[in-house]
């Protein structure tokens, strides 16, 4: 019995995303999408993977992680490198966006794996600091990172352009310093964004899912009676960190293909952005992906799409917050939403008899 | 075997014999090594510990600790608040290192060896306060107990993998047949959190044993329990001992418990033994009386 509710809950969570999607298409071809709202598109699939994937971590996991925004970064910049590297050598756009994706997970996960051994022994606030603090690292290491190629290979360097040291004929820089990647081709479009936060959801959903899920929730919920019946805390929290980190990879590949330039700057991948992915998170509902994608999509249209209202804005982005909060956290709140689906299902049932 | 057989006295051939039509070759084997055992008494015991001893600063929470449980045994650790017996639990499940002596299951010395290994080498333990997975449903609890015997990998479980179908659906069998022992099925889909008390105690033996363990610690499996509830406890304990021909080690401050259910104790005071033997003899013996009830 409950495996079908979570198969019925899972698909209402895919059907979701694909409903969007048609909805967004049907908008589009009617001409009834305003280009303001164009332009959020590809950010609302990444918000809502970044929330996704962070949800991993503090839903599923149970560890308070602000440093998300790092390994969004380190997607992004490692993906932009790559499309911009093999301009020449692989000329298809869309094959290099696809190997760029790949890469930015990979790396993004491998730094979550090598971050998370020192990082993953620490628990709550101080995990909290600790990697708030290697997002700002990472960050701010873009910030000055120099690199450029020449006939010879690649140059490295934290300082400034000429002491690369390249060959100034065939010498090219790809990453500026503070200036980041630019040129980057705009392939990012809506569909991508949606396939690939249904891969997220895939990804995730199937893991909580199975053996590996129950490890990890199990960590969460009571971490020594997990280790008195042989669950390996370490792995499974590893495993759970760096996929969730290799998924914020893949968002921040998706962001740096829908922009020009790409900057590491604080208004970009800072503790703020960090902060912002872990309010969905909790908006959304603790280790509930469904919720996650809402709210994520909710807050981040939102500020845009009252843009004409000007100083009202804000105010109204606070309201809903609260709303949302209360909607979601509040029991008498919980019991009337109970209360109303029951009803529903109730009204439905009698329809058919 | 079947040569051994015919040799055998009428009695252990009997026991070969019905274990044989139970199940396969591997519990003729234990069967036979059981009756064996029992003849000559040269079998190592389930657990035998020698000198275990810890202190915290210049506390010695456990000094000189012994015991020797013979498979298949009840056995009982009781003592006054303070004695050190959960740390004597927490000591053979590898939560401390003890600073001298040595722990031997079934005799294989398991000293310092890190708690998931010492689970996976045959000890499953229940906790004094209950130390459930309180956001997941009585089957998944269950389930993780099950992790380390039926396997797949973590891309397989993503992938959906005809192995994730065949693995889950064994795990399901297996665990509803525990909680089955545990009249704990019905209530499978329920979060743990949302058990009555009795049966969030139950859960977390049926949790401990789905980790196939040689020994079973519990951990005042009775406290804060009513005597309806104890007295239903006692028989499941029993239960179990009966039906999983488990080896079972159980502290308790529930004297009728202990008289009821087990055959030698072992008493704790001060971190030092104080007394061991049957269980009428210890309960009878003056000094017990005297570091329960005082002069």
């Amino acid at each position: 019995m409950t495996k079908n509710k979570v198969r019925i809950q899972n698909a209402v969570t895919y059907g979701m995303v694909v409903l969007f999607w048609v909805v967004i298409q049907v908008m589009d071809k009617t001409g009834h999408l305003t280009s303001l709202f164009k332009g959020l598109l590809v950010p609302l699939c990444m918000y809502a993977i970044l929330a996704v994937s962070l949800n991993l971590t503090v839903g599923i996991l149970g560890e308070l992680s602000l440093g998300h925004a790092g390994f969004m970064c380190l997607g992004a910049f490692s993906g932009a490198f790559l499309t911009n590297c093999l301009e020449t050598a692989v000329p298809s756009v869309g094959l290099r966006f696809f190997m760029a994706l790949i890469l930015g997970a990979v790396v993004a996960g491998v730094f979550g794996l090598l971050i998370g051994i020192p990082v993953l022994r620490l628990k709550g606030d101080y995990l909290a600091i600790v990697t708030l603090a290697f997002g700002e690292i990472i960050k701010n290491l873009i910030n000055v990172l120099y690199v450029g190629r020449d006939a010879a290979g690649f140059h490295f360097s934290m300082k400034d352009t000429t002491s690369l040291g390249m060959d100034k004929e065939t010498g090219v820089v790809l990453i500026k310093g503070a200036q980041g990647i630019t040129g980057t081709p705009r392939a990012a479009t809506f569909t991508i964004g949606i396939l690939l936060l249904l891969l997220t959801l895939f990804i995730v959903l199937n893991l909580i899912h199975s053996r590996t899920g129950r490890a990890i929730m199990s960590i969460r919920d009571n971490r020594i009676a997990a280790e008195s019946i042989g669950i390996n805390i370490t792995k499974y929290k590893l495993m759970a960190f760096s996929i969730s980190a290799a998924l914020a990879g893949m968002a921040g590949v998706l962001y740096a293909h829908s922009l020009s330039t790409l900057q590491a700057s604080s208004n970009n991948f800072g503790y703020n952005k960090s902060i912002l992915i872990l309010v969905f998170v909790v908006l959304g509902g603790l280790g509930n992906m469904r919720g996650s994608i809402i709210a994520a999509m909710l807050l981040t249209a939102l500020p845009e799409l009252l843009r004409g209202l000007n100083d009202y804005r804000m105010l109204i982005y606070a309201i809903v917050l609260i709303v949302m909060t209360v909607f979601n956290s509040s029991p008498k709140a919980i019991e009337l939403r109970s209360v109303v689906m029951s009803r529903l299902r109730g009204g439905a049932k009698k329809e058919v008899a | 075997m079947a040569e051994m057989n015919t040799r055998r006295t009428g009695k252990s051939a009997k026991a070969v014999v019905a274990a044989d039509r139970t199940a396969g070759a591997d519990k003729t084997r234990a069967a036979a090594g059981q009756t064996a055992g029992t003849e000559k008494s040269d079998a190592a015991p389930t657990l035998e510990v020698k000198n275990l001893s810890i202190s915290f600063g210049g506390l010695k929470a456990v000094d000189g600790f012994n015991v020797v449980v013979e498979k298949g045994q009840l056995y009982g650790l009781i003592g006054p608040n303070g004695a050190g017996k959960t740390t004597v639990f927490n000591l053979l499940t590898g939560v401390y290192k003890p600073d001298t002596g040595v722990i031997l299951l079934d005799g294989k010395n398991i000293t310092g060896r890190k708690t998931i290994e010492i689970n996976q080498e045959g000890i499953a333990r229940t906790f004094q306060n209950i130390r459930l997975f309180k956001e997941l449903s009585v089957l998944d609890n269950v389930k993780v107990g099950l992790h380390n015997h039926h396997r797949y990998s973590t891309l397989e479980g993503i992938l959906r993998l005809p192995s994730f179908y065949r693995v889950e659906k064994e795990m399901n069998e297996r665990a509803m047949e525990l909680l089955s022992v545990f009249d704990l099925d019905k209530e499978c889909d329920y979060k743990a959190s949302n058990l009555p008390y009795g049966k969030q105690r139950k859960l977390e033996i049926a949790r401990a044993l789905a980790t196939d363990p040689k020994l079973l610690l519990l951990d005042e499996p009775a406290a804060g329990m009513n005597p309806n509830e104890t007295a239903e406890l006692m028989e499941t304990i029993r239960f179990v001992r009966e039906k999983f021909n488990m080896t079972i080690l159980l502290i308790e401050h529930d004297m009728k418990l202990v008289a009821g259910i087990c055959e030698r104790l072992t008493v704790l005071n001060f971190g030092q033994v104080l007394a061991q033997g049957e269980t009428s003899k210890v309960l009878n013996d003056r000094r017990v009386i005297t570091a329960y009830l005082g002069e």
